[in-house]
């Protein structure tokens, strides 16, 4: 089971509150956890990654553990406390005034 | 009874202003999606509950929204724009060649007849249509395909598709313009398109009567003549008498003939509306006065309408799809303004109220007269 915690905007979006945690097969990684997270809320699709590229949309981040993951490869294994749910994975919108 | 529904689109929100006929005493609900950009909301004619709404945001987006209950409750559709075949190129400010490139939609216009057809002006210009309430888009790649695009250029707003004019009498014709490329018409569904820019001088431009490159703001036309076309452009009023074939400037004693919103009154097809704007580096009005200028001779004599509009130290803008008519037997004007102020004239332009004070700034203002 993997945490996540939304920006409020997508909570919003996929009505939901607070952490979300989802169930991933096989290896954690950023993919196989957005793979799994836009499957079961289909309305962020676009919305994290581009529809087409499945790049990260620029103004968007990825942290966990203290650390920045925004710019790990996307099938590299996420720190095994995310992968075991201890820590949650933040998806943070960059701060970029408004 | 009669009434009004006014669909307000702001830099943080939608905006839903209610009122009976008299348009005395308004109700306001929002914001709808608070925090998002909403470039535009528009009703179905053949559905006034379908609403369909362009949310997006610089972090996460482009999303459609979809109502159908008059825009009470909400859902999410589809927001999948993906470009017909290779994108190729535009000109970016400096004439280098640019990728097209998805941004968000400005416009969507629901068809006249089914709810379920709705079409969209995008950024990265293009247009798009879905013919199920939504969910899936689908580009009509002649229009990028007529062959110019590699000479349009985006507008300080950027590349967008921002006027999509559907043919009440024709079926098959379409007209849509774009900042900074032109108007364009199509007379077979939108399978193929034709540039209707000759009359259009553009200093702008280094052949200024070119085919294309010109920074149209905003194009109306009155339902029951649809050949007429009124065009507000980067600078000058201009109108066309024959779909587009010709435009000939009207601009006559509008203090300044820069703007962007224009529109035509419900019942008397010559006459319309504009609100001049000092130049393109001052987007504010002349002199500090907001002034609605009505032209009932289509054109060339503008009357300043002012009653209950601020007369000194006003320095907002009114943006291109920020004005709109009713059409009820007395015909309403509503416009938004970039102060975040919805102004309201129950005759004609004649009187205005401000109906909300301290919005957002607003992007656009649709109405719907409801039964």
């Amino acid at each position: 089971m993997i945490r996540l915690i939304l920006p409020a905007h997508l909570r919003t979006l996929a009505g939901v509150g607070g952490e979300v945690e989802i169930e991933v097969a096989g290896e954690a990684t950023l993919r196989s956890v957005l793979d799994a997270l836009e499957a079961r809320y289909p309305m962020l699709r676009g919305t994290i990654r581009d529809h087409v590229t499945a790049q990260r949309r620029p103004f968007v981040r990825f942290f966990a553990c203290g650390e920045d993951l925004s710019h790990q490869l996307p099938d590299a294994p996420l720190p095994d406390a995310v992968a075991s749910g201890a820590e949650p994975l933040l998806l943070v919108g960059a701060i970029a005034g408004g | 009874m009669s009434g009004v529904r006014v669909l307000v689109g702001t830099r943080k929100g939608a905006f839903i202003l209610t009122s009976d006929a008299k348009r005395e005493r308004w109700d306001i609900a929002g914001p709808h999606f608070g925090g998002w950009e909403i470039y535009h909301l528009k009703g179905s004619p053949a559905d006034p509950n379908r609403l369909y709404a362009s949310q997006s945001s610089g972090w996460f987006g482009q999303m459609i929204q979809r109502s159908g209950d008059g825009g009470k409750t909400w859902a999410p559709v589809g927001n999948k724009f993906v470009y017909d075949g290779v994108p190729g190129t535009h000109q970016w400010y400096d004439g280098t060649p640019r990728p097209w490139e998805f941004k968000r939609v400005w416009h969507l216009e629901p068809s006249l007849t089914d709810p379920d057809t709705v079409y969209a002006g995008i950024e990265d210009a293009a247009l798009f249509r879905s013919t199920d309430g939504g969910q899936t888009w689908q580009e009509l790649p002649g229009l990028r395909g007529h062959g110019s695009g590699s000479r349009w250029q985006p507008g300080a707003g950027g590349m967008c598709l921002h006027t999509i004019l559907l043919d009440p009498g024709d079926p098959a014709r379409i007209f849509i313009a774009i900042s900074a490329a032109g108007a364009f018409r199509t007379d077979d569904g939108g399978v193929t398109w034709q540039p209707i820019n000759r009359g259009l001088r553009s200093e702008h431009i280094p052949d200024p009567t070119a085919e294309v490159g010109h920074c149209v703001h905003h194009v109306a036309m009155h339902r029951s003549r649809p050949h007429v076309l009124f065009m507000q452009k980067h600078w000058d009023v201009m109108r066309s008498d024959d779909a587009g074939d010709s435009w000939h400037e009207v601009s006559g004693n509008l203090p300044s003939d820069f703007g962007f919103a224009l529109d035509v009154h419900a019942h008397q097809p010559d006459t319309i509306y504009v609100v001049p704007i000092k130049s393109d580096s001052e987007h504010y009005p002349p002199d500090g006065k907001l002034r609605v200028y009505r032209s009932r001779t289509g054109g060339n004599e503008w009357e300043a309408l002012t009653q209950g509009l601020p007369q000194s130290d006003c320095y907002v803008n009114v943006l291109r799809d920020a004005m709109a008519v009713d059409s009820l037997d007395s015909c309403g004007v509503y416009f938004g303004t970039t102060g975040g102020q919805v102004y309201a004239s129950p005759d004609s332009g004649d009187h205005w109220s401000a109906i909300v004070r301290d919005l957002p700034p607003v992007l656009s203002v649709e109405v719907q007269t409801l039964p």
